[in-house]
């Protein structure tokens, strides 16, 4: 009982310290999407490289494939462009790319100077589809199963890690359903 | 000839320094009220501690720019606060709503004073007890001293 009085005090604040420290760890950047395991939001939009012809949503169906939300004026898409290269490059899984308000031209400069790892990509000028993806910070990338369900969303530039770890083990097994 | 460049850098960059004339929004002052009133209530999601309304970001113009949209074309508020949350989450929202999730939030506040105020009782409970057993008093001898002492003094002054 004489215990108690220090030891009670001593647990709840050790509850305490513990909540703070894994607060301190997490990012508050990375906001849950309500959009996962729900439909991807439907979309009809202009081809960066061919405007005349449009890419919708519907066109994808039936086949596994990853929306990165990218932009010339975006800094952090320079830094997961050469990783995003390499996941294209060993065919796993098709990407489309959302050029997200953004000029035409500047688009494809910059696809043009880096490299294009996308099997197409279409123009949000206005940021319309960007919002009906809950998009807040470019780039991110969103894997889309068979169905047209989103299934996961890597926010900011995705790492070798989070591709080798979490996207393409998700891609294989999407695949197999 | 270094300052003398550096001179004429600023004088040149003087007149590059333009500002960007502001966008007039107050077409419609009632619509633009409204926007304003629930643009408050939302947060923005790349500063994370402004509101839309507050926040220059260009994801927040662009929200206001849906808000105002969508307010046009006679949408309720409520249907509008449900179109951001189906989009970015509860996030958005500066009052979470009360859910089983957010339970936590909203009643623990309560909860710790609740438990604070239990605490109190019990300790003054158990302060009391322990005084009243201190009141009880003095023994027949001490009684029988302090009478003596008492004596003693009253007659020293006298």
């Amino acid at each position: 009982m004489r215990y108690l009085r220090f030891l009670l005090p001593l647990a709840i604040f050790l509850v305490v310290v513990g909540f703070f420290v894994k607060g301190l760890f997490l990012n508050p950047r990375e906001v849950p999407s309500p959009l996962i395991n729900k439909p991807a939001p439907a979309f009809a939009l202009p081809q960066l490289h061919e405007p005349a012809r449009t890419l919708a949503k519907t066109d994808l169906a039936g086949k596994v494939w990853l929306f990165n939300v990218w932009a010339s004026w975006c800094v952090s898409c320079r830094e997961e462009h050469p990783h995003l290269m390499e996941l294209s490059k060993s065919g796993i899984v098709p990407l489309y790319g959302l050029n997200y308000k953004d000029q035409r031209e500047e688009g494809i400069g910059w696809l043009r100077q880096w490299g294009d790892p996308y099997a197409a990509s279409v123009s949000d000028f206005d940021g319309r589809v960007g919002i009906d993806y809950g998009v807040y910070g470019v780039p991110e990338t969103f894997v889309i199963d068979k169905q047209g369900l989103i299934r996961y969303k890597h926010i900011g530039p995705v790492t070798p890690e989070a591709i080798q770890q979490k996207i393409i083990p998700l891609v294989k097994e999407l695949q197999k359903g | 000839m270094k300052r003398l460049l550096l001179a004429l850098m600023f004088v040149l960059a003087a007149g590059v320094a333009f500002g960007k004339e502001a966008v007039p929004t107050a077409e419609d002052p009632v619509l633009e009220a409204r926007v304003q009133r629930l643009s408050e209530e939302l947060r923005c999601l790349v500063c994370q501690n402004e509101s839309l309304a507050g926040s220059r970001a260009e994801l927040a113009n662009d929200l206001r720019r849906e808000i105002r949209d969508m307010m046009r074309a006679g949408r309720s508020d409520k249907e509008i606060v449900d179109f951001l949350v189906q989009r970015y989450g509860d996030f958005v929202l500066y009052r979470p709503p009360v859910k089983s999730t957010t339970y936590l939030l909203w009643f623990g506040p309560f909860l710790l004073l609740g438990g604070g105020i239990a605490v109190l009782l019990y300790y003054l409970k158990r302060r009391r007890k322990e005084r009243v057993v201190e009141d009880e008093g003095l023994t027949e001898e001490e009684r029988l001293r302090a009478e003596a002492i008492l004596k003693q003094g009253g007659e020293g002054q006298s």
